[in-house]
């Protein structure tokens, strides 16, 4: 029986407030975690299955051309190898998220140096990986290609223009204004672990052991990409080791996989190379962005205006949403906004974590606080100001929003009032800065289905396709159902990542914790009204707690009332008219010190604070965890991470993890978060919003503004290297 | 990775017969194994050296320091007597790569580490260093992390290693173990050499030549300190290094030795620029005099172009901390 519900209306019964248990929000551990760290969770590409061979793709050498394989018959000769294999399937590049169909495919052209054209399988990976090495790969009647966005032919990006009022008026009247130009690199996910597949095939049917984020869509790219049915197809990623947006939708190596099980009989393992991770997954597109900020004497916008153009490979119609948060962050009547994609012959852009505002409110914060710079005002105040009061394009009321709260909380938490004034501040060789950016990131609802069993001896299994990619899916979920049906904590079993058990959301844009955990809330509502029935009871009246049913004065165990039986309920949800009835987001603000050499121009941070509001929290300490690491994501933004592309064939030039510069735990110093209390009737019934990638969404312009505060030097061009400081000192 | 032979030695002397013919050494393996998977190397033999009694740290009889070439980066930074007498070697081995990867790493093989730079480890990319004549992409392309002094129109590529630099600085040489049995003594400048228009050539050392230790001479008197700039706050490669030692007598500078990492094809040291210093007082002005010198020759490709005025700036604020503290 499905519980099927459509948010429609704001879900104010706030029930979650009311359950005995006390699981939700509680900072409880990952059930998970000790295997994890001990080693005991088995990753895709560490399965070891019976007669298991190895695949190791091979890319292209540039970014033009018809693919000759030259010396093929040679390498298939090869020791080991068992086949060559140029598909006319394998992946150009991975899907997008929610892609739900196959990318382009055909491996018979290249467009972008790094693009995967073959795969050479064998019985030993050293084998394979010689075999594909030795493979020589010849492009021929390549073209020399577009790959710098600066240059190359754009495309206007209709959907996202808005043109209200008068910018340019606003801008000549006044008072004080900003008109800037910043750029962001493009950025890699960098999961720790290498996206990996096993495909092996019983008859006609497929079984892939993958590392993958949605898994709903992913079957459905995966079967479309091979040509066979969605029902021939089983997906597995109960353990993902880092997505971050590259592993949303079904990447090149599955499908290699896949052919090349087939084609030789056996299970075939395909785990992409170091280089081949940079290489041929996603990238978040480079920016250019113009702000432009009219103000008038107080501080307050009259005006605003953001541009943007981003890139991505031909064919492809993801564009960086930069804009994203820009559409209702601050008021300002006269409103431009407009967006370009640029065609080049750069590996895949697609989503990486927070896309759109984690390089779109970093450049637009930089500007306010260029802004508050010129009236010479404390950029705290300065945002203070300009909260509008509804969503200033639509005229929508906000879902809920304590964006001025967590301004003054973090400001004060932060010892914001100390902050120096622009070169102030020195220590020895160290120069030093405060700043401070806002948080803003779109929240999301998707639909979701989750199965939930209580088991006649009192225990509750929750099934579901969710994905959990280090995010804490398995903590929550069981949170949410102990909560429920009155289970401790280790009373429930969680299962994921499996395509066999009911689709849900999947993991991305922040909408996995309240998606799927809004399914399992109603299969357990569903349960819990057919307890009420047996025992004849209003479900309201019924308290559920440690495993025991209280009601009109009595108390009965859950085993007892089942009495040898199970419930087993679907719980499935479904986006409604709230998603366009309010703007719905969550908010929050980053605070930063940092110390710049005086010489050398190196940037440490030296503290860090952020305080977000996301609705309810569903457990303290992943959330805690997941706007740590999206503030360290802030730090590589801000510092370090950029992939640089070869100016000529633009093939990234740092393709591993000693040259593309995530922080390492030296870089990143005491961080700190506060989440505030906040509950969101129009986002679901939890009133829970997203948070995975709030943390990052504006977090590198705390430091670039800080860098400002301590040096006088504003750098518009990311990340703020020590060359780009040194030029300005 | 291209099948190879493997042999582990017993003898240095039989370590150098058998590299020789056709043997590639390998101690630690922390830069060796990565550019084998790469096949950037494809050695058809390995000699395991790891076995051979050259783990040891002996004092000399002049006051010096007889590294074994198998001691570990770990182990010398941590050795009581180089942190107190010989403290910029120390701190330049801290300042490298990872705990784990130092307690792998070895004295011989951090002197022999090939250079990082990103044409070199991708086979797509012409490289005369890999393959002589094939022409270098690295001019024209993605040159952040290479040099700006000592490289030639056929390569750029900058030396990697911190240690190496320190040991530049305090004059320190190699002994080596050739495979007729005979050895010699190498200062760090004549073991490395130039690319010119052999940049596949890195070193003079001889099929078969072990190096058998590192020979640091008695402490010399004055402030040490070693400054890596980079990209990040651990885990990167220098940008910008500085190893110095100076003493200051009467207000004067009476020493200075100075090398330079990532800079140049090998660790880097010019001799002019010390002398410019030596006998003069300190100051900004000379300081920035001494950058001149050091810089006189200096050549950016486009992207590592800044390596020029941040050497400046790190030189002007080395000479800064090492001659103001002697000063108190």
């Amino acid at each position: 029986m499905t519980e099927q519900f459509k948010m429609d209306a704001p879900a104010t019964a706030r029930r979650l407030d009311d359950m005995a248990q006390g699981l939700v929000g509680a900072p409880l551990d990952r059930p998970e975690g000790p295997l994890k760290v001990t080693g005991t969770a088995t990753y895709a590409n560490e399965w070891q299955v019976r007669g298991m061979v190895h695949g190791v793709m091979v890319r292209a050498p540039d970014n033009s051309g018809r693919v000759v394989l030259a010396n093929c018959d040679a390498v298939e000769k090869m020791p080991g190898v068992l086949a060559v294999i140029q598909d006319d399937r394998l992946l150009r590049n991975p899907a997008q998220g929610t892609a739900n169909k196959a990318p382009i495919q055909g491996p018979q052209h290249a467009a972008y140096l790094g693009q995967l054209i073959a795969v050479v399988v064998a019985e030993g990976f050293e084998q394979a990986r010689h075999a594909a090495q030795s493979l020589q790969v010849q492009l021929e009647n390549g073209e020399v290609m577009p790959v710098d966005p600066a240059t190359a032919a754009v495309e206007p990006q209709e959907a996202k223009t808005l043109d209200q009022g008068d910018l340019d008026g606003a801008m000549k009247d006044a008072a004080f204004s900003v008109d800037v130009t910043y750029t962001t690199p493009s950025h890699s996910s960098s999961p720790m672990e290498p996206h990996a597949s096993i495909a092996s095939w019983q008859g006609d049917d497929l079984t892939l052991r993958g590392s993958y984020q949605m898994l709903k869509y992913n079957r459905n790219e995966l079967s479309d990409a091979l040509g066979i049915h969605p029902d021939r197809l089983r997906i597995l990623s109960p353990y993902v080791g880092g997505g971050f947006g590259s592993k949303l939708g079904i990447a090149p190596e599955a499908v290699a996989a896949a052919i090349a099980a087939k084609k030789v009989g056996r299970p075939v393992s395909v785990a992409l190379q170091r280089p081949q991770v940079y290489e041929a997954t996603m990238r978040r597109s480079e920016t250019t962005q113009r702000v432009r900020l009219a103000a008038d004497a107080e501080g307050r916008l009259t005006g605003l205006g953001h541009d943007a153009r981003v890139s991505n490979l031909p064919g492809e119609t993801f564009a960086e949403p930069v804009l994203q948060a820009s559409y209702f962050l601050y008021a300002g009547e006269n409103r431009k906004m407009s967006m370009e994609l640029a065609r080049v012959h750069r590996l895949c852009a697609g989503s990486v974590r927070a896309p759109g505002e984690a390089v779109g409110v970093t450049v637009f914060e930089g500007a306010m606080d260029e802004l508050a710079v010129q009236i010479g005002m404390d950029p705290v105040e300065l945002r203070r100001r300009n909260i509008p009061e509804k969503d200033p394009e639509s005229g929508k009321e906000f879902s809920s929003r304590r964006f001025l709260e967590a301004l003054d909380s973090g400001a004060e938490t932060f010892g914001w009032a100390n902050r120096p004034g622009v070169k102030e501040r020195r220590e020895g060789e160290w120069l030093i800065g405060y700043g401070m950016a806002s948080a803003a990131r779109v929240n999301v609802l998707m639909e979701s289905q989750a199965r939930v069993t209580l088991t006649p001896e009192g225990r509750a299994r929750v099934e579901t396709d969710m994905t959990d990619i280090g995010t804490g899916t398995y903590a929550i979920l069981g949170q949410i159902a102990g909560d429920m049906l009155g289970l401790p904590r280790d009373a429930v079993d969680v299962v994921l990542g499996d395509t066999t058990l009911p689709p849900a959301s999947g993991s991305g844009g922040s909408w996995g914790a309240a998606s799927s955990g809004t399914s399992v809330y109603l299969a357990c509502e569903a349960i819990r009204k057919q307890l009420a029935e047996r025992l004849e009871v209003d479900e309201n009246d019924l308290t559920l707690k440690d495993g025991m049913a209280t009601f009109d004065n009595q108390a009965r165990s859950l085993s007892d009332i089942l009495n040898g039986d199970q419930i087993a309920k679907l719980g499935h949800v479904l986006p409604g008219d709230t998603s366009e009835a309010v703007r719905q987001a969550t908010f929050g603000a980053y605070f930063a010190e940092v110390a710049v050499h005086a010489a050398s121009g190196e940037t440490r941070v030296r503290r860090m604070h952020g305080t977000f509001a996301a609705g309810r929290i569903l457990n303290a300490k992943t959330a805690r965890s997941q706007c740590l690491g999206g503030m360290t994501f802030g730090i590589g933004i801000a510092l370090t991470e950029e992939m640089a592309f070869d100016p000529r064939d633009g093939h990234v030039a740092n393709h591993n993890l000693a040259e593309y510069h995530i922080p390492v735990n030296a870089d990143v110093p005491q961080l700190t978060v506060d989440l505030l209390e906040e509950r969101d009737d129009w986002a679901n019934p939890l009133q829970a919003k997203g948070i995975g990638e709030l943390g990052i969404c504006g977090a590198a312009a705390a430091i670039t503004n800080a860098i400002y505060n301590a040096t006088g030097v504003r750098v518009r061009d990311y990340p703020a290297t020590l060359d780009k400081v040194i030029a300005g000192m | 990775m291209r099948p190879f032979g493997y042999t582990r030695a017993d003898t240095s002397e039989s370590a150098a017969r058998q590299a020789a013919s056709g043997g590639t050494f390998i101690a630690g393996g922390t830069n060796l194994l990565d550019l084998m998977k790469l096949e950037v190397m494809a050695p058809e033999a390995l000699i395991d050296i790891n076995r051979l009694d050259l783990g040891a740290i002996e004092e000399t009889d002049d006051g010096g320091l007889r590294i074994g070439a198998l001691v570990s980066n770990s182990d010398l930074a941590n050795d009581a007597r180089i942190r107190k007498d010989w403290p910029v070697l120390s701190r330049a081995l801290l300042a490298g790569a990872s705990g784990q990867l130092r307690n792998k790493a070895t004295t011989g093989g951090n002197l022999l580490q090939r250079t990082r730079c990103l044409y070199f480890y991708d086979r797509a990319m012409p490289c005369n260093k890999r393959e002589p004549g094939a022409g270098c992409s690295a001019k024209d392309g993605f040159n952040r992390i290479l040099a700006v002094l000592g490289t030639s129109e056929h390569c750029i590529a900058a030396h990697p290693s911190d240690m190496a630099v320190a040991m530049r600085a305090l004059g320190a040489e190699v002994e080596t173990l050739k495979e007729n049995g005979s050895t010699r003594r190498l200062t760090l400048d004549n073991l490395y050499l130039l690319p010119g228009d052999r940049p596949d050539q890195e070193t003079v050392l001889e099929p078969g030549e072990l190096i058998t230790a590192v020979v640091l001479p008695a402490p010399v008197d004055g402030k040490q300190t070693y400054r890596k700039v980079r990209d990040r706050a651990s885990y990167a490669f220098a940008l910008v290094s500085v190893a110095g030692i100076a003493k200051l007598e009467n207000g004067r500078i009476a020493r200075a030795n100075l090398a330079f990492g990532g800079l140049a094809p090998k660790p880097w040291r010019n001799a002019e620029v010390e002398a410019l210093l030596t006998g003069e007082a300190p100051s900004e002005d000379l300081f920035n005099k001494a950058a001149d010198l050091l810089l006189a020759e200096a050549q950016g490709y486009g992207a590592n172009d800044f390596k020029i005025p941040l050497a400046r700036r790190t030189l002007v604020s080395v000479l800064n901390e090492l001659t103001q503290e002697a000063q108190q």
